[in-house]
């Protein structure tokens, strides 16, 4: 057990490794950084003045090496319009991004497990044929469509909840939330059910393919057989033996959550990490892309070993396996 | 090949032809109307985007034949000119939204499914080697797979336009990048099924050269799963598109594509003139659920056991 977490310890850093040479060869070969820190109107002079300082006259591997030294010692530059260190930019709006990744998941789940089950308790009702047609519609509409749709109904339309921003945020272990405040959860509903959506389909369905599943079981009869009252039998017997996929499920799913927050926060206007990528793109802020897309390739590769871990840790079959290779 | 009950006939060897098994297909397809409308839907959204040029009542991107003085005009209007009417409304540069969003439709699809297809034709040929190969050329062709498919795909095209920059051949070539893998997966399942058969194994020992076992052996019995998988990636390559131009980080702006088109009237929704995203985003709408709904139908049809 702990050689397979040690082997698969020394993949995960392999792979952001490849991911540091990936970003940097994007960064240094694919586009041409001194384009950007040079007017185009520079002299000659200027020009070899500032290659020499940022040591772009050195061969490549070395600025390679002297790059991966500066990401090892959390130095990514400083962001071009900020005038601060990138990491310290990124991480600063990390609270806000994860405040609103967590609302859409609780959100997700809130929604999405009672439809679950309802779907899967009676699979020929109108009801829950509506509900999968429109985990459906969830799966496969754009992200950013729905999100102007929530704008246009409850912002523009009904007037009843704001469209941008993070409203009053209160500070709580030196970082500002918004959740705590009245003002500040009003400006957070639209975005967390914009990019709940998604996750509000998935979960449904997962909850009812497992009450499918559970149901014609043995002990669910039996549990029935002894005369325990129908809630008991959903809520015990039902509900807690396919929690441990979906659970799983989620915990997969929170990367791609803080992925797709990217076109939320753009949409929104919600201040965090995903926003603030774009904006660096359009601005061709160089330090804090990179800053960003290290600090994203960290995240994956950490979700992905804890997942792996929770896999092994719930599923002997999985744990077996991994003992026959190593 | 096509999993489906046989037909009751005396010359089915004889008869089971391309054509014939086609045939077949189409008379399962129809069973569902709402999948035949929605062909029919496909259908019209296809002719419109092709003909684009020559149907819409103005050329949007000819800039001579804009009056800012129209702009913003909500739908119904009638142009001062007098000689057309603005069905859907215009833009804030007195563009005819109905024109803007066939060009739109014409450059989405066009991305979507020039996309698709080099990413069938990259995913299929390394699925394809990786089954047939095994050992270590399958391993290593599989780990890029898996840990291309661990990365949510917007996040890995936003990398590649932030390294690129915008246009239309960069946001083909990172849909390309992010969907290969997932072609890449089914062709290697079925082909390792596939692999084991007497049929290939004739053919080596035959000593038919590797490209033509896999091209015109293990590829053609390999189909029907890309053909399905494949309808319902276009309508993924057409969404990402969309939310990446919708981002800024798409197709340029002398090229809207819907997304992009959608981006622009973001801002006046504010204002009540909804016209300017709203109409992009129906079109954009119909597209994808119709081609999904023609793909769901697609994969019944091929695999009546996995209708659960």
């Amino acid at each position: 057990m702990i050689s397979w977490f040690g082997s698969r310890l020394i993949q995960a850093l392999l792979v952001m490794l490849a991911m540091t040479v990936i970003v940097f060869i994007g960064v240094n070969v694919v586009g041409d950084p001194v384009a950007i820190l040079i007017p185009p109107d520079a002299t000659a002079a200027e020009r070899l003045r500032v290659v020499q300082a940022f040591g772009l006259d050195r061969p490549l591997w070395e600025q390679y090496f002297s790059f991966l030294n500066g990401v090892l010692h959390g130095d990514l530059g400083r962001s071009y319009v900020y005038n601060q260190p990138a990491l310290q930019v990124i991480l600063q709006r990390l609270p806000a991004t994860m405040e609103l990744a967590a609302s859409a998941m609780l959100v997700a789940i809130v929604i999405g497990i009672p439809l679950g089950l309802y779907a899967g308790l009676r699979p020929d009702s109108p009801l829950a044929k509506l509900f999968m047609a429109g985990s459906v519609l969830g799966f496969s509409l754009p992200t950013f469509w729905v999100g102007l749709m929530l704008i246009m109904i409850f912002s523009v339309n009904l007037g009843w909840l704001p469209a941008s921003g993070r409203g009053e945020t209160v500070e709580l272990f030196g970082m500002r939330w918004s959740f705590l405040t009245l003002d500040g959860l009003s400006h957070l509903a639209l975005p967390a059910l914009n990019l709940a959506l998604f996750k509000i389909a998935l979960v449904m369905r997962l909850v009812r393919a497992g009450v499918r599943e559970v149901l014609p079981q043995d002990y669910i009869r039996y549990a029935r057989a002894r005369g325990l009252r129908e809630g008991r039998v959903i809520w015990v017997h039902v509900l807690k033996n396919i929690l441990i996929p979906v659970v799983t499920i989620i915990g997969l799913e929170f990367g791609s959550v803080i992925a797709f927050s990217i076109v939320t926060e753009t949409i929104f206007a919600w201040p965090g990490m995903g926003k603030l990528i774009i904006d660096s793109i359009n601005v061709l802020d160089r330090p804090v892309m990179v800053a960003y897309l290290m600090m994203i390739v960290v995240i994956f590769v950490v979700i992905n070993l804890l997942v792996d871990l929770a896999y092994t840790l719930l599923d002997p079959r999985v744990r077996l396996a991994a003992r026959g290779k190593s | 090949m096509v999993n489906l009950p046989e037909t009751p006939s005396i010359h089915n060897a004889a008869t089971d032809r391309p054509e014939a098994a086609w045939r077949r297909v189409w008379r399962d397809y129809r069973g569902s109307p709402v999948a035949v409308v929605m062909l029919a839907l496909l259908g019209v959204i296809l002719v419109l985007a092709l003909l684009a040029p020559l149907i819409s009542p103005q050329n949007p991107y000819d800039l001579m034949q804009l009056d800012i003085m129209e702009g913003l005009l909500p739908p119904g209007t009638e142009a001062s000119s007098g000689d057309m009417i603005y069905h859907l409304g215009t833009d804030d540069q007195g563009r005819d939204m109905l024109s803007a969003i066939l060009h739109g439709l014409r450059i989405s699809l066009f991305v979507g499914v020039v996309s698709a297809v080099c990413a069938v034709l990259v995913g299929a040929t390394l699925g394809l080697f990786a089954a047939y190969r095994g050992g270590r050329t399958e391993s290593v062709i599989m780990r890029l797979v898996d840990l291309q498919l661990s990365f949510p795909t917007i996040l890995v095209a936003l990398m590649i336009l932030a390294f690129l920059g915008k246009g239309i051949s960069n946001v083909i070539l990172a849909l390309i990048i992010v969907e290969w893998a997932t072609y890449a997966r089914t062709a290697r399942g079925t082909a390792l099924v596939e692999s084991r058969r007497e049929y290939i194994e004739a053919a080596h020992c035959l000593g038919v050269p590797l490209y033509r076992i896999i091209f015109r052996h293990l590829l053609p019995n390999c189909m029907t799963p890309l053909i399905v998988i494949g309808t319902v990636q276009i309508a993924r390559a057409i969404t990402l598109e969309a939310t990446l131009s919708f981002l800024g980080i798409g197709v340029p702006v002398t090229e809207p594509s819907l997304g992009l088109l959608i981006a622009n009237g973001y801002q006046y929704m504010f204002a009540g003139q909804y016209w300017l995203s709203f109409f992009p985003g129906i079109a954009l709408l119909v597209t994808i659920v119709a081609i999904n709904l023609v793909g769901d139908r697609l994969r019944d049809v091929f695999n009546p056991k996995g209708q659960a």
